[in-house]
């Protein structure tokens, strides 16, 4: 055990870890957070926090981190390079240290083009990879990036993103590779529409010994609407929808397609079961979270295991 | 070459507006390059300058001129003669020109007539495109000739990232992915190995970190 | 009050238009003596810089009068020569002094009537719109 990151244990125990995410409000408003920690707690390992999210200024990854742990919940804390550079980073990392969170991930994030600053300048200091060095740094070491002692360093159980449907493909194994090499301790991967892509890429991943060394849990997003698949599939770069799931969605009335989205959702996480190297699953039912327990009991992965 | 672009119109007109006699000054490098402030466009904007005055019942005397370069002291120091009873001076050149111009006139009031833009290359004629960024550590030798830093819209070193679609960069099906370029060129060289190795986190002193850059050249200076 | 005459200024290129012109004055067809015609080799010679200049010196209508599109004697100057009438309207709009007042125009060498007929046409264009807003503006001398 590197960490006491309950995510580390439950995965260290060989259970299927599930964690989710809460995207913080778009203003000081606590009890936004307050209110989806309710309807998460008990049915997740470890939540995500999410950090200014497709570039849109929300209450800091930190603060919201915070609060979710003070409701007793395991906050996965995201960093992205584009907000701050290596010293802000740091900083934010001995503070949600200190605060009782031990689990991040490291990210670059979404370019400010899309978000509701499109003025402003991006950081990336640093990329993601050399991001979870220093991370790694920190926790092994002891040491700062520039090389100073850290005073209690913190132990931060350390995650990263994967994306097998970005191009181009043959690159997504060899990045996850880089940043396992990096030190990341779990990967989470983008949302899994394409059952067959992401087979693929776990072959070549397990080939390479990968899922070993390293922690990979699935990502899944129940659609809403075929709206919403439509959108997905046309307007997200990197996104991978096939057509027979916005057929699919399309050939269900309006009034059921909710339903028809979250059984869809059930049956990939039942596939993913069968896919040597999967470790748990990251459920991202972004502003849809009152889903996630039924989606987690309909899986059949609750009640989580108790490792605290 | 340094690319730049002329202002709006009503932006310089309205940065002269008080002057009856000014000296618009061309450069004959970058700036002729990328056709925004070379010989012609000196003309050019001297012609439209005059015609909008005269529109507003006022009179411009203009008098046009265009250096070899305007970043060079020697170069400039020929305008001596010409800055006489003149009261502004418009500079067609990039930044750098414009405030050497500044420097060496330091009683006229120097305006910018173009917007300077990126360090770049000409694709074909009529289209440049940024290609360098200054970071003043050069690893173009490990990335197959393409920079990561100037191309890539996050500047990883480490890409690509998970928003590449199709070679194009997630914030624009016009701008290529700077990764799918490297990596496309690494295959061709035969260095496929090398996308495995970590480019470690990058020092930004020599690249304006540590304030604004100098260089002196201790055989040449005197 | 004297009625506007306007000052047209018209580009010719030396394989189509300025033929054309030739033509419509040896078939003895009238057409405005308004319009002033500047014979080019190519349209494509016809440079921003030359049109402002019309218009700085009191043009109140310019045209560039090029080959049919396909046929430029020197390939594609035509084309080149569209773009620059295009970026010049543009221009005079952003000054005021209005870009319809400049046009592109193409035909082949055996158009004399067209010519005519062009030639009648932009003038009375550039009648209805006026003169040359800094036409009668006098200048210091620089």
């Amino acid at each position: 055990m590197k960490t006491d990151s309950v995510l580390e244990k439950v995965l260290n125990a060989g259970e299927l870890a599930v964690t989710s995410e809460c995207g913080p409000p778009r203003g000081s408003v606590p009890e936004k957070i307050r209110q989806k920690a309710e309807m998460l707690k008990g049915y997740i390992d470890a939540v995500n926090v999410t950090d200014n999210q497709t570039a849109m200024v929300r209450m800091s990854s930190f603060a919201a981190g915070v609060f979710l742990r003070q409701l007793g919940l395991h906050p996965i804390l995201q960093m992205v390079t584009r907000d701050r550079n290596r010293l802000a980073m740091q900083a934010d990392i001995l503070g949600a240290y200190a605060h009782g969170i031990n689990t991040m991930l490291c990210l670059s994030g979404d370019h400010p083009y899309f978000g509701d600053h499109p003025m402003a300048a991006p950081v990336h200091d640093l990329d993601s990879i050399q991001f979870v060095q220093l991370v790694k740094k920190m926790r092994e070491e002891g040491r700062f990036q520039g090389g100073g002692e850290i005073e209690n360093p913190p132990k931060m159980f350390i995650g990263a993103a994967a994306n097998p449907f970005a191009d181009p493909f043959e690159l997504r194994v060899a990045r996850l590779a880089k940043k396992v090499a990096a030190g990341a301790d779990f990967i989470q991967t983008q949302c899994i529409y394409n059952v067959d892509k992401f087979e693929k890429w776990m072959e070549g991943v397990c080939q390479r010994g990968l899922h070993q060394k390293c922690y990979i849990l699935a990502g899944v997003t129940p659609l809403k609407s075929v709206g919403m698949a439509r959108y997905m599939k046309n307007k997200v770069p990197g996104m991978d929808v096939p057509q027979e799931l916005v057929d699919r969605m399309a050939g269900v009335p309006k009034d059921k397609q909710a339903e028809e989205g979250i059984q869809i959702c059930v049956e990939t996480i039942e596939r993913l079961k069968m896919v040597k190297g999967v470790a748990g699953f990251h459920i991202m039912a972004i502003e849809w979270e009152q889903k996630v327990p039924e989606i987690v009991e309909r899986a059949g992965l609750y009640p989580r295991p108790k490792v605290e | 070459m340094i690319t730049a672009e002329r202002k709006p119109l009503e932006e310089i007109i309205d940065s002269i507006r008080p002057f009856q006699r000014i000296l618009l000054v061309g450069c004959n490098e970058c700036v002729t390059v990328c056709a925004a402030g070379g010989r012609k466009e000196v003309g050019i904007l001297s012609s439209l300058l005059q015609m909008s005055f005269l529109k507003q019942g006022k009179n411009l005397q203009i008098r046009e001129h265009t250096l070899e370069r305007q970043c060079d002291p020697e170069y400039v120091e020929e305008l001596t003669s010409l800055v006489d009873g003149v009261e502004a001076i418009l500079s067609m050149a990039c930044g750098c020109g414009v405030q050497e111009l500044s420097r060496r006139f330091k009683n006229k009031p120097v305006f910018p007539a173009v917007n300077t833009t990126f360090m770049g290359a000409s694709e074909r004629q009529g289209v440049w495109a940024e290609r360098c960024r200054g970071c003043g550590d050069c690893l173009l030798g490990i990335t197959g000739g393409i920079c990561p830093i100037a191309r890539c819209s996050k500047q990883l070193m480490n890409g690509p990232c998970g928003g590449s679609t199709s070679g194009k960069c997630e914030i624009s099906p016009e701008v290529d992915c700077a990764w799918q370029l490297i990596w496309d060129r690494l295959k061709l060289l035969g260095l496929e190995n090398r996308y495995e190795e970590i480019i470690p986190a990058k020092d930004w002193r020599p690249g304006g970190a540590a304030g604004p850059r100098k260089i002196i050249r201790e055989d040449l200076a005197e | 009050m004297e009625a506007f005459e306007p000052v047209i200024i018209a580009f010719c290129c030396h394989y189509c238009a300025y033929t054309a012109a030739d033509m419509a004055g040896s078939q003895r067809l009238c057409y405005p003596p308004n319009v002033k015609i500047i014979r080019v080799p190519c349209s494509g010679k016809v440079d921003t810089l030359h049109l402002l200049k019309a218009f700085e010196n009191g043009a109140d209508g310019v045209y560039v009068a090029g080959c049919l599109e396909g046929d430029c004697h020197f390939k594609s100057g035509n084309v080149r020569a569209a773009k620059r009438v295009a970026q010049v309207r543009q221009l005079l709009d952003e000054i005021g002094i209005g870009g319809e007042r400049v046009e592109m125009v193409n035909l082949s060498a055996g158009m004399g009537e067209r010519f005519a007929e062009m030639a009648r046409q932009i003038t009375e264009k550039i009648r209805k719109l006026g003169p040359n807003p800094i036409r009668n503006i006098t200048r210091l001398a620089s």
